[in-house]
């Protein structure tokens, strides 16, 4: 129990993965406008990580590592294809897209049309394939990775929110030419990403 | 065939090429592939390591997107590009892996994280899919080296200050070591490289002021 604690609070602020490793800077930067959208988005991306990285690791973990080949054929037992992760993961990353993308269209469409394009653009978003690629390389188990998931989703939200908020009040200030719109954003984010160095410090 | 489209190096084949270094850089101006930008830049040799990465993979995925823009549909054009962007960066991450394993293990993920790099993908679907091959190979070429100079330029910065090295060699002797440097620690860490970008970019609005925001 304190260990998926550890994991939820690490990926959550000491890891966060918008301003610790500045995963889904694209979408962070061109989302960020406003509130209500940030908000939209960052609850996209909480429920498609959830999905998407325990599915990712029981694919990693029953098909692609070494030796899981072995209950089709004992000849297979050597055969290590975590090699094509790649390209498996941002499949099941696009499906798992396609299937949040027809649930929002029904359930909350008024959400659906505020996001527009950005919906399906979560699935080239460095922050949901990178959270996969972190679950492979700290060899996490599934309950692990369902904690990563939430947490990394919910990490990236919180951050998409607050830069957000920032940048609405931002608008009436007096920024100078060159560093209207992205440049003082960039540096806003930067600040942020100092603040949230302050977790680093936590042990649990 | 289209005399524009047909020469090696004429106007329109250099444009393509040389504007994305600076007058459309897509990390300053086109705001692409910022994440890995931000990340790899604390040496100089992983910043030039995944630049070359991201020029052949920008390159020869644009490339083949071109060759094939008009057998796509239009329905699954994304999964398409996806998958031929993933394939070639598994080759490169394996070329890699065999080639220069520690670099590939501080790389760690952000090879992996070319695939979503919105500079792949983004010119691979806003150019490739519209135009002849040899216009696309190079407009990913392009891309890739705007990226690499604003990487190289952070990364420059960030070692120098962070380390007093370049590329390894010492060049300003730290006090740890008996010089005279101390280094600024603040240029190791994460948010110098969003500092640096930002103050890159406000030098690139305020010496070509067509770049800047119109609210």
């Amino acid at each position: 129990m304190e260990h998926y604690l550890n994991i939820a609070i690490r990926s959550i602020f000491i890891e966060n993965l918008a301003l610790a490793y500045f995963l889904g800077m694209c979408s962070y930067l061109a989302v960020s406008k406003k509130v209500s959208t940030a908000i939209g988005l960052g609850a996209a991306v909480v429920f498609v990580q959830v999905l998407t990285v325990p599915l990712n690791n029981l694919i990693l973990v029953h098909l692609l590592a070494e030796g899981a080949l072995a209950g089709i054929s004992p000849a297979l037992a050597t055969v290590d294809l975590s090699f094509l992760a790649f390209i498996l993961f941002i499949g099941t990353i696009a499906a798992a897209v396609q299937v949040v993308e027809m649930t929002m269209d029904r359930f909350m469409p008024a959400l659906y049309h505020s996001l527009g394009v950005f919906l399906p653009l979560i699935a080239v978003n460095c922050v949901i394939l990178g959270g996969s690629l972190f679950m492979q390389e700290r060899s996490y188990t599934f309950g692990e990775s369902v904690v990563f998931g939430f947490g990394s989703g919910l990490g990236f939200a919180i951050a998409l929110v607050a830069i957000a908020a920032i940048r609405e009040k931002l608008r009436y200030s007096d920024v100078p030419d060159g560093l209207r719109g992205l440049g003082i954003t960039f540096i806003t984010a930067g600040l942020m990403s100092v603040a949230f160095m302050m977790f680093s410090g936590i042990q649990l | 065939m289209n005399t524009a489209t047909a020469t090696l190096f004429g106007q329109r084949q250099r444009k393509a090429l040389f504007d994305p270094v600076i007058d459309t850089n897509p990390i300053a101006v086109q705001v692409l592939g910022i994440c890995s930008a931000l990340a790899v830049t604390t040496a100089l040799d992983k910043a030039l390591v995944m630049s070359l990465a991201v020029v052949v993979v920008a390159g020869l995925a644009s490339l083949a997107v071109s060759l094939l823009r008009h057998h796509i549909p239009g329905s699954i054009r994304i999964i398409v590009q996806l998958t031929i962007i993933a394939s070639l960066v598994i080759v490169v991450d394996q070329l890699l892996k065999a080639f220069f394993y520690e670099l590939s293990l501080e790389l760690s993920v952000f090879v992996g994280l070319i695939i979503t790099n919105c500079l792949v993908m983004g010119r691979a679907e806003g150019y490739a899919m519209q135009n002849p091959p040899w216009l696309s190979f190079l407009d990913g070429i392009g891309n890739g080296l705007g990226y690499g100079a604003v990487l190289m330029a952070v990364g420059f910065v960030r070692e120098l200050t962070g380390a007093g090295t370049l590329f390894g060699r010492v060049i300003l002797p730290l006090t740890k070591d008996g010089g005279w440097y101390e280094p600024n620690g603040l240029m190791l860490l994460a948010p110098s490289s969003l500092f640096l970008i930002g103050l890159l970019i406000w030098g690139l609005r305020s010496w070509k002021p067509e770049l800047v925001e119109k609210d």
